[in-house]
């Protein structure tokens, strides 16, 4: 028997609240179905399953909140036999009976994890759980490291200030008036805007940045879209942009320590998932994943940019998308500013920054010229990596955008 | 003194004008108790009520505890309504039995039917360097009595006044005075006089600690309060006044208000009336706790003559206050 989980849609996220299950006791799910949709700050989520099996028991119902983690449903594997004549027992053992419990009942051996205990008045575990607000993540101020009710209280001002902004503000979501689901709490403006200054302000208190900056020379790349385009309808045309992730991909591939998280150390990340900026025209951000850019062809990103940007804007984004970046890229378009230092989103390490191509005076083989110039920048974590492995990353990403025959 | 609409008087006074109000009242009612007529009480509480009431409704009786409030039994049993005045708290381990077996226990051994409608009123208190023998707080002894209303006058007004509403009862009351608060002046509405005998009351309303307590123990609460007010500490100060049955709702509801709690009394902490609102809290608002409740009590041991240990027994003003500043973390 599988758990599925509230998932993590980012670092900066505690709890979610479940709108509505899209399947059912018996139904089969193969990895990828999406199965519910959640509502966080960053709006209703479409939430997916990784797992395949035919869903045993829905454990968490409609509207109830819960905090990331919490098990959700229970999936039976593909050669389980779901225990119906266990269920009734299941239920006698009352409602205080937790998932773990029920997991244990039908027979799947589990160590259990040792669990510390902690301490924290009644008042302030009330609230914690009120608020859904993780108590091993606070610090007691009160005698022997006692969490007080000023504790989870700041805790919630700190962590869960874009919960408050969602719950001030609702009613008020564009974009989403034709949801056939009542929503009453979800993403406004304010919200998402308490989402961003809680991850920046954490950023900009906990990672020491280190900045770097390059140009490069885009007439090549220029020259090579150009051409692409050529062969291509109005709607595949390809951005500028396409290459310059693309070239930051196989980069990546070759500096692993900037596709990384920092939580305890360096935590290396297998799949390269470039989280790309997109501001919301009423303010905000998202910063939906495209997932495997290095084995994405230059069309793929197009396609997947063309189909991420609009969701985004109507936030509409599946929970893989707003979690599983590993790396960010931050871009300004065209006739914008020529140079953008970015602010890395924890837990990751770096964030590339992706100016405006402007023509600019390009002195080259002792020879001035006009050229399209890109200013890239590289902001990444000091306690992550040093300022050699950035530099070697920006000339790697260079190097490929000279050459874009190669991408 | 009248300045107004309030009064200046001293507790005794007050205890007294209640005593006299009462009796002009109702014929049935009189006060018998050693010394209360001739000599004009132990503590000149009575003096001058012989004299303006006569000896049949003030009565001197013989130093017998067990005797005389085993008479006021009876007489409450035959349609009288005495005050039975027992000097000091500590003499009043003679006629225990009298209260606890037969005051407390008539009302049910008879089926109902025998209400016995007597108040009886108790010196007591500490600080008066009497010893051991005479400083005794035996308010957690009365108030472990079923069958027992127990109150404890911390106030003028409740001086003045808790008679007066305790003598409508029909059944036992007992009223404890305190004897280091005689001579203490304060104002109370000309207009004073039957007082609420169900409900604690809170003397001063505060957000980040509630502070419980009862009899002459609230002087020093509030003393406190308006000490850590100085330090941006807003105490609530509560006065339990009915020591049984005890009033849970206003003391639940200032535990949701301030989340902590500090109980205050001169009693030995062990079984003490804290304990029990200590258990009640617990049992009741549990999730409204932000710190584990905290006593301040006697210390346990017989309360000692010299007046620099007597103070060391008891919870003074700045034990209070530095227990508060403990608990808030302002140390």
């Amino acid at each position: 028997m599988v758990e599925f989980k509230m998932p993590s849609l980012g670092a900066d996220m505690e709890d979610g609240t479940l709108v509505e299950w899209l399947v059912k006791p018996g139904d089969i799910v193969k990895r990828g179905d999406i199965i519910a949709m959640v509502d966080t700050q960053k709006g209703l989520i479409d939430i997916e399953v990784f797992d395949e099996g035919t869903i045993a028991e829905l454990l968490i119902k409609e509207n109830e909140k819960v905090p990331v983690g919490t098990v959700m449903a229970l999936i039976a594997g593909s050669n389980e036999v779901i225990h119906h004549l266990e269920k009734p027992v299941m239920e006698q053992v009352s409602e205080t009976t937790t998932p773990k419990e029920v997991v244990k009942a039908v027979g799947i051996p589990e160590t259990p994890e040792p669990k510390h205990r902690i301490k924290a008045s009644p008042l302030a575990r009330k609230i914690a759980a009120d608020k859904g607000i993780d108590l091993t993540r606070i610090i007691g101020s009160g005698e022997g490291g006692a969490i007080s009710k000023e504790d989870v209280e700041k805790a919630i001002i700190e962590q869960m200030a874009p919960l408050a902004g969602a719950n001030i503000v609702s009613d008020q979501l564009p974009d989403q008036k034709a949801e056939s689901i009542e929503i009453k709490k979800g993403a406004s403006t304010e919200s998402i805007r308490m989402a961003v200054a809680a991850a920046m302000s954490k950023s900009n208190r906990e990672i020491p940045h280190y900045y770097l900056e390059t140009k490069i020379d885009m007439s090549k790349a220029l020259a090579w879209l150009m051409d692409a385009n050529k062969k291509r309808t109005l709607k595949q045309r390809l951005l500028p942009v396409v290459l310059i992730l693309k070239a930051i991909s196989k980069a990546l591939v070759e500096f692993p320590d900037l596709n990384s998280y920092w939580a305890d150390g360096l935590q290396h990340k297998e799949a390269i998932n470039i989280g790309f900026v997109i501001s919301l025209r009423t303010g905000g951000l998202m910063i939906p994943a495209i997932h495997n850019v290095n084995n994405l062809s230059i069309d793929e990103i197009m396609n997947s940019l063309n189909d991420i940007i609009p969701r985004a804007r109507a936030m509409k984004l599946r929970s893989s998308e707003l979690s599983e970046s590993t790396f960010t890229v931050t871009s300004l378009g065209e006739k914008n500013a020529e140079t953008v230092y970015g602010v890395i989103y924890p837990p990751q390490v770096a964030i590339a920054g992706i100016g405006s191509i402007t023509e600019q005076a390009w002195a080259e083989n002792g020879m001035l010229a006009v050229r399209p110039v890109l200013n890239i920048t590289l902001s990444a974590d000091h306690r992550a990596t040093d300022g050699a492995t950035g530099s070697r990353f920006l000339m790697a990403v260079k190097k490929y955008l000279l050459e874009p025959e190669s991408l | 003194m009248n300045t107004g609409n309030f009064i200046k008087i001293t507790y005794r006074e007050a205890i007294k004008q209640g005593i006299r109000e009462a009796l002009q009242k109702d014929e049935n009612i009189f006060l018998m108790g050693e010394d209360v007529g001739h000599y004009g009480g132990a503590f000149a509480v009575s003096k001058g009520l012989l004299q303006e009431f006569g000896s049949e409704r003030i009565m001197d009786v013989p130093l017998s505890e067990s005797g005389f409030v085993g008479a006021g039994i009876g007489a409450a049993l035959s349609g009288m309504r005495p005050i039975v005045e027992i000097m000091t708290v500590n003499f009043s381990l003679l006629a225990m039995d009298q209260i606890a077996n037969n005051a407390a226990t008539l009302l049910h051994m008879s089926g109902g039917q025998f209400n016995v409608p007597l108040v009886i009123r108790m010196g007591c208190g500490i600080g008066r360097q009497l010893a051991a023998q005479h400083s005794h707080s035996w308010e957690p002894l009365f108030a472990h009595i079923a069958g027992l209303k127990v109150l404890a006058a911390g106030t003028h007004e409740d001086a003045r006044g808790m008679l007066l509403t305790a003598l409508d009862d029909p059944d036992p009351v007992i009223i404890f005075e305190y004897t280091f608060l005689l001579n203490k002046e304060a104002e109370i509405p000309t207009t004073a006089g039957a007082v609420d005998i169900t409900k604690a009351k809170v003397l001063r309303q505060g957000t980040d600690i509630s502070i419980i307590s009862y009899g002459a123990c609230i002087h020093k609460a509030l003393d406190a309060a308006k000490e850590l007010a100085t330090a941006g500490i807003n105490a609530e100060v509560i006065d339990l006044r009915i020591l049984r049955p005890i009033d849970d709702s206003t003391i639940l509801t200032s535990v949701k208000k301030t989340n902590k709690v500090l109980l205050v009394e001169d009693a030995w902490a062990s079984l003490n009336v804290s304990s029990e609102i200590s258990a009640r809290i617990m049992e009741n608002a549990f999730y409204e706790l932000d710190l584990p409740v905290q006593r301040l009590s006697g210390v346990e041991v017989p309360i000692p003559y010299p007046k620099h240990l007597e103070d060391a027994a008891l919870p003074q003003t700045s034990d209070i206050i530095n227990q508060v500043k403990k608990m808030l973390q302002y140390g």
